[in-house]
């Protein structure tokens, strides 16, 4: 297990940088597609199947094609590619570099000093726990998720409803 | 020891019978069309024409392999591989008989789910990559209409996980020991049917390929054993909609008398047969027509069929 879980995170650090770098949109994008399968893998190894499976259906199965979608329909061409290599200038990485950077200073301390919470959980947590926990002590978050959710879509409807006159 | 070699057996088995499967469908149906249209269909290779697939695979290796010059290279390639691998993975967590499975993950339906959206990138990319105008509206279709029924048929199985009381395959099909689900859950029986046809894009869905308006959709770019690809995904994914229809609603493996392998085949191939029928027998909608009928309709029967069926599990404690 150990094993698996460094090796999907590798990719998944290395699908994200490529993700990033790529000047075709569309590539970009499947990079992105491989980080967060990656992503789904480190979940399922640290014993959360639950969380995986739904970052597969939702996030690399529904948001990014619908990125995807979006993308193909802008039918972009040598000209953006050109534009996008002009944007990624060697100066275009030092303030992000060091934001990250910082991030990253973070994370190793947390890492270092918590040693608790770097540790996997004794046994994979299954879809009912997920369930109790989302609608016993979390109810408040998921309704407050609902209502943003309500709010997008009734303004979705809004944009796309046809004048009629 | 005996455990792994029996799961390895299992692995081999499944892997091979579904892809001989694939080869077998295209035979049946057209057989069977030919048979619901009034001719002969093909019959002349072997024994009621039962060697066809074999010639068609000959003659489909030995195709020159083209590849357009203004295609996307690496994501053309990449695009047929997609749809196969993905469905084939989804036979992993079918469960064939009592114990014969590769594996049964407690999130099983998500797992599945998982997979066949991923599927969607199969059709996405190649119309993307092939750089052509029909085959770009063909992905495209096949992108709305992909994402939308994967919403409907979700929610349709939500009515089977609460009666079940699990993600679990395995455990979907134990509780149907008194009653099968096709019974208790009949609009989901229709729900996912009819999603399960339009993620599998068959006739009457198959509007991303629509060969009387878009050339062939998104495979219009593709010749030899790439765009065999296609085909043996489609076939495949009749295969695992009949199998998971199967699973879910008519009981899976359990049956009298003859042994638990035997039901589950009988089942599977007897929903093969009524989605070929459907194919003989229904036209091509219109893509607003598809949309709408998503939306307006199977959408509200699969969302009242989960209030109605929760209100009744929590009434039955």
């Amino acid at each position: 297990m150990t094993v698996i879980f460094y090796l999907s995170a590798i990719i998944a650090v290395a699908a994200t940088f490529l993700a990033i770098t790529r000047t075709n949109a569309v590539h970009a994008l499947l990079y992105l597609a491989v980080s967060l399968l990656a992503v789904a893998m480190v979940l399922f190894t640290l014993g959360a199947p639950f969380a995986a499976a739904l970052e597969i259906v939702i996030y690399a199965g529904a948001i990014v094609v619908l990125f995807v979608f979006v993308v193909m329909m802008l039918n972009q061409g040598t000209a953006t590619i050109r534009r996008e290599r002009a944007y990624l200038t060697p100066s275009m990485w030092i303030v992000p570099g060091l934001l990250t950077l910082v991030l990253f200073a973070e994370l190793v301390c947390v890492v270092a000093w918590v040693p608790e919470a770097a540790g996997a959980p004794a046994e994979a947590i299954g879809p009912k726990a997920v369930g109790m926990a989302l609608f016993g002590p979390y109810a408040i978050a998921v309704e407050m998720a609902s209502l943003l959710l309500l709010a997008g879509l009734i303004g979705a409807f809004h944009l796309g409803r046809r004048d009629e006159e | 020891m005996r455990e792994i070699v029996f799961h390895l057996l299992v692995v081999v088995c499944v892997l091979g019978g579904t892809l001989s499967m694939a080869g077998a469908l295209i035979w049946l149906e057209r057989r069977l069309l030919a048979l619901w249209q009034d001719r002969y269909g093909p019959n002349r290779v072997g024994p009621f024409g039962l060697f066809q697939p074999v010639a068609d695979a000959i003659k489909i290796f030995t195709k020159e392999d083209w590849i357009p010059p203004f295609a996307d290279r690496a994501v053309f390639v990449a695009a047929p591989a997609v749809i196969v691998v993905t469905v084939l993975m989804s036979f992993a967590v079918v469960p064939f008989a009592p114990g014969v499975w590769v594996a049964d993950l407690n999130v099983g339906l998500l797992f599945l789910f998982g997979m066949s959206s991923l599927g969607a990138y199969s059709l996405i990319l190649a119309g993307w990559a092939s750089n052509n105008k029909y085959s770009l509206i063909g992905g495209l279709r096949a992108a709305a209409q992909t994402i939308s029924y994967e919403v409907f048929m979700g929610l349709s199985l939500m009515g089977v996980v609460m009666l079940a009381g699990s993600f679990s395959l395995r455990a979907i099909v134990e509780a149907q020991q008194g009653v099968w689900f096709c019974v208790t859950q009949f609009p989901a029986l229709v729900v996912f049917l009819i999603a399960g046809l339009a993620e599998t894009h068959r006739l009457p869905f198959d509007m991303p390929e629509a060969e009387s308006e878009l050339v062939a959709g998104f495979h219009s770019e593709y010749s030899g054993m790439k765009f065999g690809m296609f085909f043996v995904g489609e076939y495949l994914a009749i295969t695992l909609l009949s199998a998971l229809a199967t699973v879910l609603f008519f009981g899976g493996w359990l049956g009298p008398v003859l042994p638990p392998l035997v039901w589950f085949v009988l089942k599977t191939g007897a929903l093969i047969c009524g989605i070929i029928l459907l194919r003989a027998s229904l036209p091509r909608l219109r893509f607003d027509q598809l949309m709408s009928l998503g939306w307006k309709i199977l959408l509200p029967v699969a969302l009242l069929n989960i209030v109605v069926t929760g209100a009744i599990a929590l009434l039955g404690k």
